[in-house]
């Protein structure tokens, strides 16, 4: 079973990840994107897990899950309180420090 | 890798859905395929501990709590289409573009060498060997994530609280309020009338008669109305005409005839 295939898909999926936390304006959204391209990594990640016969990788990708999930209740948490006093959810509304 | 050829295209076709649908839960819901396939394709290679939490923490936890936002956020609170930055969008595709085909070109041609595989690793379980490398060689890095979690906890609580700038308002003080709108403005200080209750049938949507045999507007929800969902009386109750129904199913004929 190569590995040149999984390490493709997992570089096609982050680009994907990258262009959609550059176009979309939904924060939400955006954050999915992120979601998605720390996944692809993690894909990778237990790629060369297995390319290199130790369990490190899989490890790494553990570890990246586990930051993931601190980063989702944090970053959700933001987006709650932005929506609260804003009403929108919307990236490009947050600008306040601009002016 | 039968596996990988069926999923990859899935993948793929739902990771640019996520890019192209309008709705955010349509996008969520993509990226809960996408986490799924993914997970099947740690299974597929040797990581059977990963396929779980994979499932279990990613769709199960991070995903469910992406919709239970969403869901507080409002579902139709969609994109705009305005770009603040001229050409950003057009200049974004181009850019991820140029960057994919790097990425695939320079993974593609990299020689990787003999795939070593994790029987060995896996030889006692893939657990235990996960295990092993946890509390050993990244200890370390393992106590730093709970002090992690606990401040992204402590993080999320601190960010969703909100201090109470008024005082509770109590039965009491409702009361007050109410007595005093009757006061000043006359507003309704009882129950409101139930909406229409005849003799062969009731609904929320059709208004109550008054003694006088007028429709009352306040006995229906303000809901219905503003929907334009109130059914208008039917004349059968109005003027109590039981000739006129005895032979009809009550309730759907007339109010036909009467929206004529």
């Amino acid at each position: 079973m190569s590995a040149t295939p999984f390490l493709v898909l997992s570089a096609i999926l982050f680009t994907i990840g990258c262009v959609g936390v550059l176009t979309r304006r939904n924060a939400i959204v955006v954050f999915m994107c992120v979601e998605l391209m720390l996944n692809a990594s993690n894909l990778a990640l237990v790629t060369f897990s297995r390319v290199n016969g130790n369990l490190d990788g899989q490890v790494a990708a553990f570890f990246v899950m586990v930051v993931a999930a601190a980063e989702v209740v944090v970053g959700l948490a933001i987006i709650m309180t932005i929506f609260r006093t804003r009403r929108s959810a919307s990236v490009d509304d947050a600008s306040l420090l601009k002016y | 890798m039968v596996a990988f050829w069926i999923l990859s295209p899935i993948m793929v076709a739902s990771a640019l859905g996520i890019l192209f649908a309008r709705k955010a839960v349509h996008s969520a819901l993509l990226l809960a395929v996408v986490m799924i396939s993914l997970a099947v394709l740690y299974a597929v290679q040797d990581a059977p501990f990963l396929f779980v939490v994979q499932i279990i923490v990613y769709t199960g936890a991070i995903l469910m709590l992406f919709l239970f936002v969403l869901m507080l956020v409002g579902v139709d609170a969609s994109d705009s289409v305005v770009e603040t930055i001229r050409g950003q969008r057009v200049m974004a595709v181009v850019v991820g573009l140029l960057f994919g085909l790097v990425l695939v070109i320079g993974v593609g041609q990299v020689s990787l060498g003999a795939i070593v595989g994790l029987d060995g690793a896996n030889s006692d379980g893939n657990v235990p060997g996960l295990a092993q490398l946890l509390f050993s060689k990244y200890v370390f890095a393992f106590e730093a994530t709970s002090a992690l979690l606990i401040t992204a906890a402590i993080g999320a609580m601190v960010l969703a609280h909100r201090e109470r700038l008024t005082p509770k308002q109590t039965q009491a003080d409702l009361a007050a309020r109410r007595m005093r709108s009757y006061a000043e403005q006359g507003t309704q200080l009882g129950p409101l009338p139930a909406p229409g209750v005849f003799a062969r049938h009731n609904a929320v949507d059709t208004p109550a008669l008054l003694p006088d045999g007028t429709p009352s507007e306040i006995s229906v929800s303000r809901t219905l109305a503003a929907r334009g969902s109130v059914r208008t009386v039917p004349r059968v109750a109005i003027e109590g005409d039981p000739v006129a129904t005895d032979h009809d199913a009550p309730g759907s004929h007339h109010r036909d005839e009467e929206q004529k």
